[in-house]
């Protein structure tokens, strides 16, 4: 199948300009994806996840229209979904060093 | 006159300099200010690395080069250490994070706080303190990092706690001429040293309080804010702690307190005079509660004697209403004579002087909140 991934405008510098990337593959979670999407392009990982393989605390990964962050994280079920989201959350861009969500 | 020649810094014959730089991280950003050795004008470059914070910034002028090195922290994708080889007008992007715990830690990067170009006869060698503490070394000149093994796996670290900006390991200093010899400073840990480069670290804090424990004299735990040293007097260090203003003599086994003619011994800041190792600059902030300059007066504080004595410098500084605060890393001096000492404070004005602290000038207004000031020259 075919998953589109909506690319952030700070990170498509690291994803060759585009704001969408289409990728064919068969993730069956959005971990699964967002390794398809790290494969094709690798300098999204470390942008998008922490070295200890989480999400960073203040970027957001849609499966669909649902947040990851409350529907398993990345061992979220792909099912019938053909669109990941990755968008920077509201909560970053503070001044202050401040803790990650919990 | 003995009462201003009390105030007085020993003086080398001025150094040949091409110019000098100041680099300025802030919350939003970096930016370079180039002035001729003079000092009298400033032209600044920025912002660059614009909406990250800066916490750290080096000047490496190493081996014939001119890099400027960040620590840059996106607060979404992450913080990486980015370097300019055109004195700020463009940083690299590295494609991977260059400052990576092991997996095998459950550790992850949240900020670079210090990063330190290691000696000429080590030239590409870069260090870099980090949140969660510890410290990272480069041995590529700051194109990657690798931890330091005895303090990513001190057996201190489950008791360390972080202070209100993190778990920081804020403080690198290598001892001048013994390269297994070196002091690192950790908010809310204390002073670490190891004399076995880096296998073992060892806590030494004696004599500096913490007013937060209960027990005020513990082994580690000190909210030590800043620590230099005199490359002239290696054995010496001066000391900012979270309340305390500490002297040590030993090479940091032991500390004591130095405290003497300041408004508050509370404060961030703290920076060496480049020739003389009597000669220390500090801020006083009011208290932990009221992070601003006492009564409302922006004045740096001078000892010339060690810290018997200190004096206020408030020439050409606001003497009212200015409730401001200077944190760890942005008080910093140049190496030319006399010396340049400069500061930036979190409502973002830059202040410079060009005679020791005697007198000084608004050099920038209306920056972003100031994190990180570091001085450099550039060579003739």
């Amino acid at each position: 199948m075919t998953v589109t991934f909506h690319i952030p405008e700070a990170l498509r510098r690291h994803a060759g300009g585009d704001s969408t990337l289409e990728i064919e593959c068969a993730p069956a979670t959005a971990g699964d994806a967002l390794e398809a999407l790290f494969e094709r392009c690798p300098a999204l990982r470390d942008r998008v996840l922490d070295e200890t393989g989480a999400v960073r605390p203040h970027v957001n990964v849609f499966v669909g229209d649902e947040c990851v962050r409350f529907t398993g994280g990345l061992a979220t079920p792909m099912r019938q979904a053909r669109e990941i989201f990755v968008i920077p959350a509201v909560s970053g861009g503070a001044c202050e060093p401040r803790p990650a969500p919990r | 006159m003995p009462a201003r020649a009390a105030t007085r810094t020993r003086r080398t014959p001025r150094r040949r300099s091409a110019g000098a730089l100041l680099l300025v991280g802030t919350a939003k950003g970096a930016f370079v200010f180039r002035s001729a050795a003079a000092r009298k004008d400033w032209q600044v470059t920025g912002p660059a690395l614009k909406g990250d914070a800066v916490y750290a910034m080096a000047f490496d002028g190493r081996a014939g080069r001119r890099r400027i090195l960040a620590g840059a922290s996106s607060s979404h994708f992450g913080a990486v250490v980015r370097s300019s080889d055109d004195l700020g007008r463009h940083f690299d992007d590295p494609a991977e994070a260059n400052v990576k715990f092991p997996a095998a830690s459950g550790l992850a990067l949240r900020q670079v706080w210090q990063l330190l170009p290691g000696g000429d006869d080590e030239p590409d060698v870069v260090w870099a303190g980090v949140d969660p503490a510890c410290l990272f070394v480069s041995r590529d000149a700051g194109r990657t990092f690798l931890p330091v093994g005895g303090l990513l796996e001190h057996p201190h670290r489950p008791r360390w706690t972080p202070g209100f900006g993190g778990l920081c390991l804020h403080t690198i200093l290598p001892h001048p001429t013994d390269r297994r010899r070196m002091l690192v400073a950790i908010s809310a840990a204390g002073v670490y040293r190891t004399d076995d480069g880096g296998a073992s670290w060892r806590a030494s804090n004696q004599g500096i309080r913490a007013e937060f424990l209960p027990d005020r004299h513990p082994e580690f735990g000190q909210c030590v804010h800043k620590v230099v040293q005199h490359p002239a007097r290696p054995e010496r260090y001066f000391l900012q702690n979270h309340w305390g203003l500490y002297r040590s003599d030993d090479g940091g086994a032991s500390w004591a307190d130095v405290a003497r003619g300041v408004p508050s011994d509370f404060g961030f800041a703290m920076a060496a005079h480049p020739d003389d190792p009597d000669t220390v600059y500090i801020v006083p902030i009011e208290s932990d509660a009221f992070r601003c300059t006492p009564g409302g007066k922006l004045r740096v504080y001078r000892t010339s004697d060690a810290g018997r004595s200190w004096r206020p410098l408030a020439r050409g500084l606001p003497q009212r209403g200015a409730y401001e605060t200077v944190l760890r890393d942005a008080l910093a001096t140049d190496r030319l004579s006399p010396a340049g000492v400069y500061f930036g404070t979190r409502s973002g004005k830059l202040y410079a002087s060009r005679d020791d602290g005697d007198s000084w000038r608004l050099v920038a207004d209306g920056l972003p909140p100031i994190l990180c000031v570091k001085a450099a020259t550039l060579p003739a």
